[in-house]
C-alpha cells in the first residue's frame, strides 16, 4: 500500500490519528505512572507531586513490608494462584483436546452442556449452598475448585487444538499403535506451548486478581488472599495502627495512609508486572485463536 | 504371513452382521480415553453449574437449612411478589438498566474506533508499543482499580481534584455523589478495557483482503473513505457477535466493581440487582428471596439474549446459533 502516494486528506488523517492516539496513551499511562511516583514520595510532598517525586522517600514501603497481613495475603495468593492454575490446566486441556476430536461421538452434546452455562446459571445463593454442602467453606478448596474450568478458556483451547493439530498426525500415530492418552501426552502437549502459556496467563491472572470467592467463602483471616487484604486497606481504610504509631497529627496520618496505599498497589501488581513482558506475545495470539471461530 | 491375512479377512463379514447399536458401542469403547479426558471437566460442570440450577427451586420455596433444598416447603411466587412490591424495586431495576445501557452505548464502540485507528498506524514498532501499553490496564485487579479511583478522586488529596483546583474549579467529591457514580464507573471501565477489546477487532481487520484496499486506492479513495466502506463492513460480523454477547449480560453488570465503588452516599444510583442479591442473600441470609431476585435477573438476561440473537439473524445474517 505504500506504493501509492498519500493524498492531502490522508496526510491530515494520519496527523489527527497520531494526535488522538498520543492523547489516549497519556491518559492510560499517567495514572499508572502517578501511582509509581506517589509511592516513593515523602508523605509531606505527595500533595505537590505531579510529574516526578518532589521528595524521594521509601518510608511507605518500609511500613508496608512490616505489615503481617500483607505477607499472609501474599503467601495465600501465591498458593491459590499456583494450585488453582494447575487444577485449571489439568481439567481444561484434556477436556478441550477430547472435544476437539471430530471422531468423538457425543462431543457436540457435551459442548452444548458446557456452553449453556455461559448464558444461564443458578446464581449466587444456590452456588454458595452447593459449595457449603460440599464442606468447602473456609478452606483452600473454595478458592480453587468452584472455578476449576472456564468455559471461555475451554473454547479457546479447543479451537487451538482443532486448528493446529493435523488429522494426519493422529492417523500416523494410530498406525504406530499410539493410544489417545499417549498421543495427547507425547504429541499434542509439546505442540501446544503457546496455548499452555496463554492458559497459564489467563487462569493465573484470574486467581491472582480474584476477591469475590474469598469474600463469600472465607471467614478465616489466615486464609485471606492479597486482594481482600488490599480491599481492607484501599477501600475500607483499615490501615493498621502499628504502621502509624510515630505520627502525631491527623494530617500526617492521612498523608502516610495515602502513601501506604500507593505502595500496596505496586506490591500487589509486582508479580504481574514481572510476568507481563514475557507472556505478552502469547496472549494476543490466544485471544485471536479463541475469537475467530469462537 | 498367511495367518495375518486370515485375521485381516475375518472382521469384514463380522462387521456386516453387527447391529448399528453395537457399532456405536464399539466406537464409544474405542475412544474411551477421550471420555476419560472430558469426565473431570464434565463432572465439574454438573456439580458447580447444574446442581446450582437445580437449587434455583428455592426461589419458589421457603428455604430452611435444616430441611435442605428438596424438603423445604413450596410457597409459589411469594418471593417474586415481595420483590416486585418492595419500594426498592423500581430504583434497583432502573439503576441496573441505566448503568448497563450507558456502559453499552459508550463502552461498546470504543474498542472498534480505537482498533480502526490503530490499524492505520504505518509504523509497525510504534503500533506494537501502543498495543503493549493499552493492554496493560486489563490485568489490574478490580480491587486495585476501585482503590485507585478512591485515591485519585479524593476531594482532599486526589490528583484529579488538584488539577481541577489548579484550573480554578472546585473540588468534587466524586465517590460520594450519586450524580457522578455512573460516569466514574463507565469511564474507568473504558480506561481499563478498551485496549484489550481492540485485539479481536484488529484480528478481524487483518483478515480483510488487501486487494480491496488497493483497488479502492486506485479508484481515488482516501483513508477515511476506506475505513467507512471497507474496514467497517469487514468487522461487522465480529461486532454483531460481540454485541449479542454483551446485550445478553445487560442486566448482570460486574458485581465486583460496583460493590467496591459503593459508598453509603452514592447508593441512590449505585445499588443494582447483583449487589442487592449479595446483600439480601449472603449478608442478610434471606436465601430464597435473594435467589428469586437473581433468577428474575437471569431470565431477563436470557430473554434479551434470545431476542437480540433473533433480530441479528434476521437483519444481518449473523448470530450465535
Amino acid at each position: 500500500m505504500t506504493l501509492f502516494k498519500r493524498s492531502q486528506a490522508d496526510i491530515w488523517f494520519d496527523r489527527i490519528n497520531l494526535l488522538v492516539i498520543f492523547t489516549g496513551l497519556i491518559i492510560i499511562i499517567y495514572p499508572l505512572y502517578f501511582v509509581v511516583i506517589a509511592s516513593v514520595t515523602d508523605p509531606g510532598a505527595v500533595q505537590t507531586t505531579l510529574l516526578w517525586p518532589e521528595k524521594f522517600s521509601l518510608d511507605g514501603y518500609k511500613k508496608i513490608l512490616e505489615s503481617e497481613n500483607l505477607w499472609i495475603g501474599y503467601k495465600n495468593s501465591f498458593i491459590y494462584a499456583i494450585l488453582g492454575t494447575v487444577i485449571n490446566l489439568g481439567l481444561t486441556l484434556p477436556a478441550a483436546y477430547a472435544l476437539s476430536r471430530k471422531d468423538m461421538p457425543g462431543r457436540n452434546t457435551i459442548m452444548l452442556i458446557i456452553t449453556f452455562t455461559m448464558f444461564f446459571s443458578g446464581g449466587l445463593i444456590p452456588t454458595y449452598l452447593t459449595v457449603k454442602e460440599l464442606g468447602m467453606l473456609d478452606s483452600v478448596w473454595a478458592m480453587v475448585i468452584p472455578n476449576a474450568v472456564g468455559a471461555w478458556n475451554l473454547i479457546i483451547a479447543r479451537t487451538f487444538f482443532q486448528s493446529t493439530i493435523p488429522d494426519e498426525l493422529l492417523e500416523a500415530a494410530k498406525m504406530d499403535g499410539c493410544s489417545d492418552a499417549m498421543f495427547f501426552w507425547r504429541m499434542v502437549l509439546p505442540l501446544s506451548q503457546a496455548l499452555i502459556a496463554i492458559m497459564i496467563l489467563f487462569y493465573g491472572v484470574a486467581h491472582w486478581n480474584s476477591y469475590f470467592n474469598a469474600l463469600i467463602y472465607l471467614r478465616d483471616q489466615e486464609l485471606y488472599p492479597l486482594q481482600l487484604v488490599l480491599r481492607s486497606i484501599l477501600i475500607e481504610n483499615q490501615i493498621q495502627n502499628d504502621m502509624m504509631t510515630d505520627l502525631s497529627s491527623m494530617g500526617d496520618q492521612l498523608r502516610a495512609a495515602e502513601l501506604i496505599k500507593y505502595g500496596m498497589i505496586i506490591i500487589a501488581a509486582l508479580p504481574l508486572l514481572i510476568l507481563y513482558p514475557f507472556l505478552q506475545n502469547y496472549f494476543v495470539k490466544g485471544v485471536m485463536i479463541g475469537s475467530i471461530k469462537g | 504371513m498367511q495367518k495375518v491375512n486370515e485375521v485381516q479377512k475375518l472382521p469384514a463379514p463380522l462387521h456386516r452382521q453387527t447391529t448399528p447399536l453395537k457399532q456405536k458401542a464399539g466406537r464409544l469403547l474405542k475412544s474411551y480415553q477421550l471420555y476419560l479426558f472430558v469426565l473431570p471437566a464434565l463432572l465439574y460442570y454438573v456439580v458447580f453449574h447444574y446442581v446450582p440450577m437445580y437449587g434455583v427451586q428455592i426461589a419458589f420455596k421457603n428455604f430452611m437449612a435444616f430441611k435442605g433444598i428438596s424438603e423445604s416447603p413450596w410457597v409459589g411466587f411469594e418471593h417474586f411478589e415481595r420483590f416486585f412490591n418492595s419500594f426498592e424495586f423500581t430504583k434497583i431495576i432502573l439503576n441496573t438498566i441505566q448503568l448497563s445501557l450507558m456502559q453499552l452505548i459508550l463502552g461498546f464502540p470504543a474498542p472498534i474506533i480505537l482498533a480502526l485507528m490503530l490499524n492505520q498506524l504505518m509504523h509497525k514498532r510504534f503500533k506494537k508499543f501502543v498495543q503493549t501499553i493499552i493492554y496493560a490496564p486489563h490485568f489490574i485487579s478490580t480491587v486495585v482499580i476501585a482503590g485507585m479511583l478512591f485515591l485519585f478522586l479524593s476531594p482532599q488529596t486526589g490528583f484529579i481534584n488538584k488539577l481541577i483546583e489548579g484550573l480554578g474549579g472546585e473540588a468534587v467529591f466524586f465517590m460520594g455523589d450519586p450524580g457522578w457514580f455512573r460516569s466514574v464507573y463507565v469511564l474507568s471501565e473504558i480506561w481499563q478495557n478498551t485496549g484489550w477489546g481492540t485485539i479481536i477487532y484488529l484480528a478481524a481487520l487483518t483478515s480483510i483482503s488487501p486487494e480491496l484496499h488497493e483497488s479502492a486506492v486506485v479508484d481515488g479513495a482516501n483513508k477515511f473513505q476506506r475505513i467507512v466502506h471497507i474496514d467497517i463492513p469487514g468487522i461487522m460480523p465480529t461486532a454483531v457477535i460481540l454485541l449479542i454477547l454483551s446485550t445478553g449480560n445487560i442486566m448482570s453488570l460486574g458485581f465486583e466493581k460496583v460493590y467496591l465503588m459503593q459508598t453509603p452516599l452514592n447508593l441512590p444510583t449505585s445499588e443494582i440487582i447483583s449487589t442487592y442479591v449479595y446483600k439480601t442473600g449472603l449478608v442478610g441470609a434471606q436465601y430464597s428471596f435473594s435467589t428469586a431476585v437473581g433468577l428474575f435477573n437471569s431470565i431477563i438476561n436470557f430473554v434479551i439474549l434470545l431476542s437480540v440473537n433473533q433480530i441479528a439473524k434476521k437483519t444481518s445474517n449473523t448470530s450465535l446459533w
